[in-house]
């Protein structure tokens, strides 16, 4: 696989060949320009309008580019790939930046001048101060202790929270609409006898800032594009500018009229919310097709558009979404989310409002744009419900079976019934869809706040271990005492749920001061005037200004953890093959001299993913007891905690923390990924691995995630693309929430992994997104290696 | 009741009959093909797979096997198969499936509930359920109170069959069944004697009371260069198939994906190597039909 040229015509080609070929670098200027901002305003006036006169500050300083023949304008860097660093949350050491510049995967180019400014400006100011120190230094010993030993990861170390995708509002109205929202909620504000109205008053004031500081940073593009175009010798690309110009000077200060200034004003909105912060998940325009389909069937019927024109256009605003990597991770949260995939995740099909099937021209067109483009970012779902044609499930089929892993597909009724579970309201739901990897929301609605990795196995570990970590000896659970004093699985199986919960509260509470860090000093006004009901309750985002807030903790290794109970369910309390003395060496000798009854392990063991009577039910033991211990729970912002099932990239870290595990799989590594069964260990093919799956209720969560693994074969022709509808359609009549695939061979991957710079282009599905093979550490390589390929029988 | 042999159950099946479909592997065969790719179903009697490179040394099978038929040296477990009684004892003890048993009993009780699992598919996709095997045939009581339950069930129901029964075992049958996936491999009777162990008149002359019966027909062929693939057995097979009405056929490109399996049950691969059909020799076999007026099916149809 050489390098592949994509794109509809030259003008694409080119840009994607830019965006391909540029090499990741970090950029100071956002660093310096948020520094310069705090110095001037830090202390003078309140944290929403500080936030608000620094982002302020960045729109009319920061650099503008228009790069060479593009039509869809704005970067968040100063061109291309140049990644902005964010000293406020996470201050990077100059030890960060060598490793950042020479680490082997996800790196950035850092140049010399910018460990200048980090060591002379950026450090003297922030150390101490960003978000990642004010946030471990108030965090409880317990707390420290789990993160260190990998009980947990935490979210908003370095990133600030975001998670939320964008509604239909931005289309309709423009930020000078928005300011006249603001206008009247002030207007009505009562300082006698609301106690909350200077707070308030202080929120809306801020995100009225943000509006014109965007129009103000669309208006330096304008101009920017009008003096190009007097420079411009050639007479298409001289209209051209005109028109960018034309499209800055309408949004996003007024509504958008037409195709174009739909795409440049979610942009602009885009890198509006990416620069104030560096929100997690970036942020996303959300059902794409449906919010473009008026613009684009007006524009066919009044001539000003071509369904050709049209994708030209879409093709160079994926090229924006590709210019922008997520920004450096450092440490625990790097071992998470090992990717340059920023997550923004578009959502094709669906339902309208009123519940009409949502799929139009719009939706295939964006299915041929996703297949030409073969980008990593954007991410892609498609979203398919019961009234959707099985033209746009074919459609989509195609393009997953060529075997790059998008887009992914969700059930779009069980996405409305867990909005609906969760008491959003049957319009919301139907607006709703799913964010970053799997996560379901509703768009331009909610806060919806992923806290942090739990590490179900971890869990197990320490209680065989009498809540010691066996790794260090440290106790890091509640004094359980030998697991030979359980007297039964089920006795078992109530430690650790005991084990769960303590942990659950060390989690919870340290995420109640960091949430109020972030509502008191961190507050998000741009974003918040583009989410609602933030104008409405005069409340900041960060602070529940949304009408839903939810916390999220994300449960990992459900497949691992169920063979470890069904091993010691099985061989300890039924058949009393090994006495627990025996299992905790075997264990903690990781099954040196004792590779005989690690095979007995696996193979004697029933596991999760074959649609096993024994296995399965455990799962449900453990799913119900999650479930239960974290449900329903308050967040310090007034909303409520939910858990959901991905990964990410959680599970090969969470494994490399853990000892040897009563499953047969030894030290270090990976876990089971997703709601996905272990890595090959389910034998009775897709079938079997999707009622398995069903049994947990998807209903009572937020999303989960499985992966499967097909060889091209099993796919091939008509029959193996109607196949792989039916086995999406089935799954989905068992509500399952999400399935995503990889079709390959392990022998191609093997073939990769030996031979990298022959297979620069091969994209393979991870967790919740897809990434070059040749981004993924060995380990992760491995894993997905070891996944189970269904096969012909 | 009598309880049915099977040696494998496999879901997901897409390439034997509509939809997707569990497939039922029954034990025993009375043909012995020689490009067979299940060797594992001839025998109608219990066999032990060996993969010695799974074997830890452990001995286990050696220790417990009553024969004395099992040696474990550096190349893990060897069996003399003439010693073998097949008790399995040996596969029950093996901790890495070194050794592992073929064929397990089910009552049809059982076998039901197992084959419906994936029920939910089979009403999305217009599958259901296939006998194959082997010889679903050899097996007419079980096969029959199977088809039963199913057909109570309201499953779609196939028969993947060679036809080489007694006629009265397909009478019985014939209307419980929804689909017949009719093997016809040689149209020669004595390269079926060579190449399938067995004379091809009693399964041509059940195709042809089958179809006098009225039952739903579809005729595939394998295609084994070297074998079948000559024109004296194409045109010889399709005129027996025009001379029963059909006018169409499904054609099997063989694989070799079986070819091991030959090796782990101590049994000789009788044709060496057979390489799989390359699409040009496929295209001219399909040519060759297509003049004799069969309307040729792929996989996909």
């Amino acid at each position: 696989m050489s390098e592949e040229i994509r794109g509809m015509n030259e003008r694409v080609r080119i840009l994607r060949r830019q965006s391909e070929n540029t090499v990741p670098a970090i950029t100071a200027e956002r660093a310096l320009l948020v520094t310069e901002a705090y110095r001037r305003y830090e202390g003078k006036v309140p944290a929403p309008m500080l936030r608000a006169l620094t982002f302020k500050h960045l729109m009319e300083n920061k650099n503008i580019c228009i790069n060479e023949d593009e039509l869809i304008v704005g970067e968040r860097g100063t061109g291309p790939q140049a990644t902005p660093t964010y000293p406020e949350l996470c201050c990077h050491t100059l030890d960060d930046l060598d490793v950042i510049n020479n680490r082997k995967i996800i790196s950035f180019e850092v140049g010399d001048d910018v460990k200048k400014i980090q060591e002379e400006t950026i450090i003297p100011y922030w150390q101490g101060r960003s978000m990642r120190d004010k946030i471990f230094s108030r965090m409880s010993r317990e707390w420290l202790d789990c993160y260190e030993a990998g009980l947990f990861t935490e979210f908003m170390e370095q990133r600030a929270p975001g998670h939320t995708v964008a509604g239909d509002k931005i289309y309709k109205k423009g930020m000078f609409g928005l300011k006249k929202e603001i206008a009247k909620v002030l207007s009505g504000l009562d300082f006698a006898n609301d106690p909350e109205a200077v707070s308030k008053s202080e929120q809306l004031e801020a995100m009225s800032v943000c509006a014109d500081a965007l129009v103000a940073f669309a208006g330096r593009h304008a101009e920017k594009a009008r003096e190009l175009a007097d420079a411009e010798k050639d007479a298409r690309r001289k209209q051209e500018l005109q028109q960018i110009a034309a499209a800055c000077e309408r949004v996003p200060a007024h509504s958008p009229r037409n195709f174009r200034e739909a795409l440049q004003y979610y942009w602009f909105v885009h890198l509006g919310v990416v620069t104030e912060l560096n929100t997690w998940d970036a942020f996303c325009p959300g059902r794409l097709d449906q919010h473009l389909a008026p613009f684009y069937y007006r524009g066919l019927e009044d001539g000003s558009l071509t369904r050709e024109r049209a994708r030209e256009l879409l093709e160079c605003f994926w090229i924006k979404f590709n210019n922008q990597p997520a920004p450096p991770k450092v440490g625990i949260t790097l071992q998470e989310s090992g990717t340059y995939t920023d997550f923004a995740n578009i959502n094709l099909g669906g339902v309208r409002p009123d519940g009409s099937d949502g799929v139009n021209d719009v939706t295939y067109l964006l299915l041929e744009v996703i297949d030409e483009m073969r980008l990593l970012q954007p991410s892609t779902n498609v979203q398919v419900s019961k009234k959707s044609p099985d033209l746009f499930l074919k459609k989509a089929g195609e393009v997953i079976r060529k075997g790059w892993g998008q887009p992914s597909v969700f059930n779009v009724e069980a996405v409305i019934s867990e909005l609906l579970a969760q008491g959003k309201s049957l319009i919301d739901a139907r607006c709703g869809g799913i964010s970053g990897c799997v996560e379901t929301g509703a768009f331009g609605r909610e806060s919806y706040i992923l806290t942090g990795y739990f590490n179900l196995v971890k869990i197990l570990e320490i209680t065989l271990n009498g809540g010691k970590n066996p790794a260090d000896g440290k106790m890091l659970g509640l004094d359980t005492g030998n697991p030979e004093q359980f007297e039964s699985f089920n006795q078992l199986l109530e430690v650790f749920e005991k084990q769960l919960r303590y942990l659950i509260d060390i989690k919870i509470a340290g995420n109640h001061v960091i949430e109020k860090l972030y509502a008191e000093q961190m507050p998000a006004p741009f974003l918040s005037l583009i989410i609602d009901d933030c104008i409405d309750n005069g409340r900041d985002y960060n602070a529940g200004g949304a009408r839903y807030n939810t916390n999220y903790i994300q449960g990992v290794g459900i497949g691992t953890i169920t063979d470890s109970l069904s091993s010691l369910k099985k061989h300890i309390f039924e058949e009393k093959n090994f006495t627990w003395k025996e299992l905790i060496e075997l264990l903690s000798s990781n099954f040196q001299n004792g590779e005989d009854k690690r095979q007995f392990l696996i193979r004697k063991t029933p596991h999760y993913g074959n649609d096993d009577d024994y296995a399965d039910p455990i799962m449900q033991e453990v799913f119900k007891r999650f479930h239960r211990t974290v449900d329903g729970r308050r967040t310090a912002r007034g909303g409520t905690y939910r858990i959901n099932m991905l990964p990410t990239t959680c599970h090969v870290y969470f494994g490399s923390v853990i000892g040897a595990t009563p499953d047969g799989r030894p030290a270090g590594m990976p876990l089971s990924e997703g709601i996905s069964p272990a890595q090959g260990v389910d034998l009775n093919g897709p079938t079997a691995v999707i009622k398995s799956a069903s049994k947990m209720d998807h209903l009572l969560m937020g999303g989960t995630l499985l992966n499967m693994k097909f060889t091209p074969r099993v796919l091939a022709g008509n029959k193996g693309l109607d196949s792989l509808t039916q086995l999406i359609r089935s799954y989905f009549i068992l509500d399952g929430h999400h399935i995503q695939f990889n079709v390959i061979d392990a022998d191609t991957l093997c073939e990769a992994q030996k031979s990298p710079e022959q297979y620069r282009n091969l994209i393979v599905r991870v967790a919740g997104y897809s990434d070059y093979f040749n981004n993924l550490s060995e380990q992760l390589q491995n894993e997905i290696i070891a996944r189970t390929a269904h096969e012909l029988g | 009741m009598k309880k049915g042999f099977i040696f494998n159950i496999q879901r997901y099946s897409l390439h034997d009959g509509p939809g997707i479909r569990t497939t039922i592997f029954f034990k025993g065969c009375p043909l012995s093909c020689w490009w067979c790719q299940n060797p594992e179903s001839i025998s109608p009697e219990a066999d032990i797979m060996r993969q010695p490179e799974r074997c830890l040394g452990c001995a286990a099978c050696m220790e417990v096997c009553p024969e004395e038929a099992i040696r474990v040296g550096e190349t893990g477990p060897v069996i003399n198969r003439d010693l073998c009684a097949r008790c399995l004892k040996c596969a029950g003890v093996c901790p890495a499936e070194a050794l592992e048993a073929v064929g397990k009993e089910y009552t049809v009780e059982e076998l039901v509930k197992e084959a419906l699992k994936d029920r939910f598919i089979f009403d999305k996709s217009g599958g259901g359920i296939t006998f194959s095997g082997g010889e679903p045939l050899m097996q007419p009581d079980f096969l029959e109170e199977a088809l039963k339950a199913f057909n109570r069930e309201e499953v779609h129901t196939v028969i993947d069959t060679s036809g080489c029964a007694p006629w009265a075992v397909l009478e019985r049958i014939a209307d419980r069944a929804d689909l017949f996936l009719y093997d016809l491999k040689l149209a020669d009777d004595l390269e079926s004697r060579k190449f399938t162990g067995m004379s091809n008149r009693l399964g041509i002359d059940n195709l042809k009371k089958l179809v006098e019966k009225g039952a739903w027909i579809k005729v595939r062929m394998p295609v084994i260069p070297t074998i079948n693939d000559h024109d004296k057995n194409i045109d010889a097979v399709a005129e027996l198939l025009k001379e029963c009405g059909f006018d169409e056929l499904e054609l099997m490109p063989y694989h070799n994906l079986g070819t091991a399996k030959y090796t782990r049950l101590d049994l000789e691969y009788r044709p060496g190597t057979i390489d799989t059909p390359a699409a040009e020799e496929l295209n001219r076999i399909k040519d060759r039909f297509k003049t004799q007026g069969l309307k040729i099916l792929s996989e996909d149809d």
